[in-house]
């Protein structure tokens, strides 16, 4: 039996799809992540996953138990650490911790110990009696992890931990979670749109857009799936007529996405690649304005399954959100 | 129960690091029970009047000897003298007087004749109180007039004998009943309104419908927790307010039992309302709009501040229905009458009812999962 069973599951908002049948599964002991720009609905979906939302059609199990058949099993049996951060900033550490623990029925004299265990792990005993209004971005995540926990759940959802930490913070965070999971026997379904920490710590990702899963896979077989191992990003003095044909006949190239003036060019073999493309810009009496060389990542991965660029999806997404809020005509 | 007590408890330690809900609650019912109470609760004095003396007889002196013993000791007005009626006029037109006394040229023949007297008097009736107070000050005068030798020709009417049930009781302490149950609304409106939309829109109640909680645990944990804040404001304000209003007797711990029974249905009266306003609600914007509104619309109809019998009826329709009048009644019965149990069953009673129906109802339209 998998920890997390999603079939074909689907949520409507009025007219608008938000989650559009999306399936997958998640085994005990994996760490899978849900990545995807802004409105994807990565939060839409885990709050399915976790009793809040019901599916407009399909299903969900979560340990063995359907989320809208037996939804207090399932409560039982997950933590969730929701997008926004809502620990209660005038209670001290160990206070936001001890109100969870009863609100999930942890017995009295297990209580003590749990709460002390895991403000260890997350490496808060130090802060534990002081109010949570005197701590840091990265030290609040840590606490509401150590919250999710309580009640020693098996199954452990995390909406965009990190976002908005800054990057040491994030390490730390990630971190925890790595150490908590394999301490604690966790099976964790994570989302980010940090594709870089996805491909660390994820065993498997899911990609998200529009409501749509368009790619499942290890993060080594999705780099893999996407023709060309190198990525180069280009840009000329000037773009000669053609340019984008000739740039698609250079040898091994695989695809050619122009945005503006760089052109994204992967290949399977990056330094040929390189070599024939300065002699096509002089052939052509154009100057390369600069030049960058990677291998493929996951940002690549999901530029070619949505055709777009996570960043460029991500500002799309921004300015429907100011029209939404202006009123659309 | 334990999940209960979660929630009440989180509320509480909250509620206690940061104590401003109390001093916002009892901030409004303080101030409006001093200013309020002093501001109509007094007699009113130093009315500027101008007389115009166009007899210059002596019974015209005599009546500015009476006019000036007025003001010289109950002190409600001052005279000024004026040579000319058109002048006095123009200044009470002009708002520098609020009245004018004119004793008309033959007045003095007309009292030794007896030939039906008569004296003038103007006022800036735009104004009812200080009108109201000169014509009776007034009237007063003129019938010590008459008792002191001339027979009016109209027969005087009959006094009305009136009997008094209680002492005076001050403006003050007339609203003093008031002032409680809206520390109490306050409370509601910010702790259970505002606090709890805030919570909402934050995502804390997300945190607690992933955990196994019941809906009515929640509902019930929401209300108690409120229903406390709600109680404690009260008290407060009944024990400062009777002794800043100057009730007799203030610590009397029998009638503090009786109050203490009215303060906490009346609690959680209006804390089960704003849940069931709230249940439904995400926008924090919306019990900040509300707030003035509904403070309106059933604190001044509730005979908070002027009896219910003045009202049109469907102002009564409210006061029916309006939990403010039933706390306001059972408060009055017990501060200005220090009346017995029985005089208050009838308002715990509904304040009760009122409770059940609005947890019930909110209960049923509160939402698990979307
Ligand atoms: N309760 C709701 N009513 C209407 N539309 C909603 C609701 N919740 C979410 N949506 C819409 O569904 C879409 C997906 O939202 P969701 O919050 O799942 O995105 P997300 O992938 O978590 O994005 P983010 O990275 O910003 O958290 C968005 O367009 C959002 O506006
Ligand atoms: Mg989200």
């Amino acid at each position: 039996m998998n920890d997390i069973e999603v079939e074909n599951i689907t949520k409507k908002f009025g007219d608008f799809t938000a989650v559009d049948a999306v399936s997958f599964t998640v085994a005990h002991g994996e760490v899978f992540g849900l990545l995807g720009p802004n409105g994807a609905g990565k939060s839409t979906l885990i709050r399915m996953m976790t009793t809040l939302l019901t599916p407009t059609s399909g299903s969900v199990r979560v340990n063995g138990f359907d989320v809208v058949e037996s939804p207090n099993e399932v409560r039982k049996s997950i933590g969730v650490i929701p997008q926004a951060m809502t620990s209660d900033l005038t209670l001290s550490a160990e206070e936001n911790m001890w109100i969870f623990a009863r609100l999930y029925g942890v017995p009295g004299e297990k209580r003590k110990r749990i709460i002390g265990e895991l403000l260890e792990a997350v490496q808060l005993s130090d802060w534990a009696k002081k109010p949570v209004r005197t701590f840091s971005g990265g030290m609040r995540r840590r606490l509401e992890i150590a919250r999710g926990l309580v009640h020693e759940p098996k199954i452990f959802f995390l909406d965009e931990p990190t976002t908005g930490l800054d990057p040491v913070s994030r390490v730390a965070v990630w971190e925890m979670i790595d150490r908590l999971k394999r301490e604690r026997d966790l099976t964790v379904l994570v989302t980010t749109h940090y594709m870089d920490e996805a491909d660390k710590l994820c065993n498997r990702v899911a990609i998200v857009d529009h409501g749509k899963l368009v790619a499942l896979d290890s993060p080594m077989k999705l780099k893999a799936s996407i023709p060309g191992n190198n990525t180069l990003e280009v840009s000329f003095s000037h773009v000669p007529p053609g340019w984008l044909d000739t740039l698609k006949g250079l040898p091994d190239v695989a695809a050619v996405t122009p945005s503006d003036n760089v052109f994204r060019i992967t290949t399977n073999n990056g330094p040929l690649t390189t070599v024939k493309l300065f002699e096509a810009a002089r052939e052509a009496h154009a100057e390369v304005a600069s030049l960058s060389v990677q291998s493929t990542t996951l940002d690549d991965v999901f530029v070619y399954y949505t055709g777009r660029q996570l960043r460029d999806a991500v500002d799309e997404h921004a300015v429907y959100d100011i029209s939404h809020i202006y009123g659309r005509r | 129960m334990n999940r209960i007590l979660a929630i009440i408890e989180r509320d509480l330690r909250m509620f206690k690091r940061s104590p401003a809900l109390i001093f916002a609650s009892l901030m409004l019912p303080l101030v409006q029970l001093v200013v309020l109470g002093y501001a109509f609760g007094g007699n009113i004095k130093h009315l500027k009047v101008g007389v115009v003396d166009q007899d210059h007889g002596l019974e015209a002196v005599k009546l500015g000897n009476k006019l000036n013993a007025i003001e010289a000791t109950a002190q409600t007005f001052t005279t000024q003298p004026y040579h000319d009626l058109h002048t006095a006029l123009t200044d009470l037109r002009n708002g520098r007087l609020n009245g004018v006394i004119n004793i008309p040229p033959n007045f003095t023949r007309d009292v030794l004749a007896q030939a039906d007297p008569q004296i003038g008097l103007a006022v800036d009736n735009t104004d009812n109180f200080t009108a109201g107070t000169l014509e009776s000050s007034l009237a007063n005068l003129v019938n010590d007039y008459y008792k002191n030798g001339i027979t009016p020709r109209v027969a005087p009417t009959i006094a009305l004998q009136t009997v008094e049930l209680y002492g005076y009781t001050p403006y003050i302490q007339y609203f003093l009943p008031a002032a409680i149950a809206l520390s109490i609304f306050i409370t509601a409106m910010i702790g259970g309104g505002i606090m709890y939309i805030d919570d909402k829109a934050r995502g804390v109640h997300e945190g607690y419908l992933v955990t196994p909680i019941g809906k009515t645990e929640l509902i019930l944990g929401f209300t108690l927790s409120g229903a406390i804040k709600g109680v404690m404001a009260g008290v407060i304000l009944m024990v400062f307010g009777t002794l800043i209003a100057g009730i007799p007797d203030p610590l009397d711990p029998w009638r503090l039992a009786k109050m203490f029974m009215v303060i906490v249905p009346t609690s959680i009266a209006f804390i089960s309302m704003m849940f069931l306003m709230m249940v439904r609600t995400d926008d924090p914007l919306v019990p900040r709009s509300i707030f003035g509104v509904l403070n309106t619309l059933l604190f001044f109809p509730s005979g908070a501040i002027y009896p219910i019998n003045a009202f049109p009826s469907w102002m009564h329709w409210i006061a029916i229905v309006d939990p403010f009048t039933y706390a306001i009644h059972g408060f009055k019965a017990l501060l200005l009458k220090n009346t017995g149990f029985a005089a208050i069953t009838g308002d715990i009673t509904f304040l009760v009812v009122f409770s059940l129906i609005m947890m019930v109802s909110a209960t049923a339209l509160f939402r698990r999962t979307f």
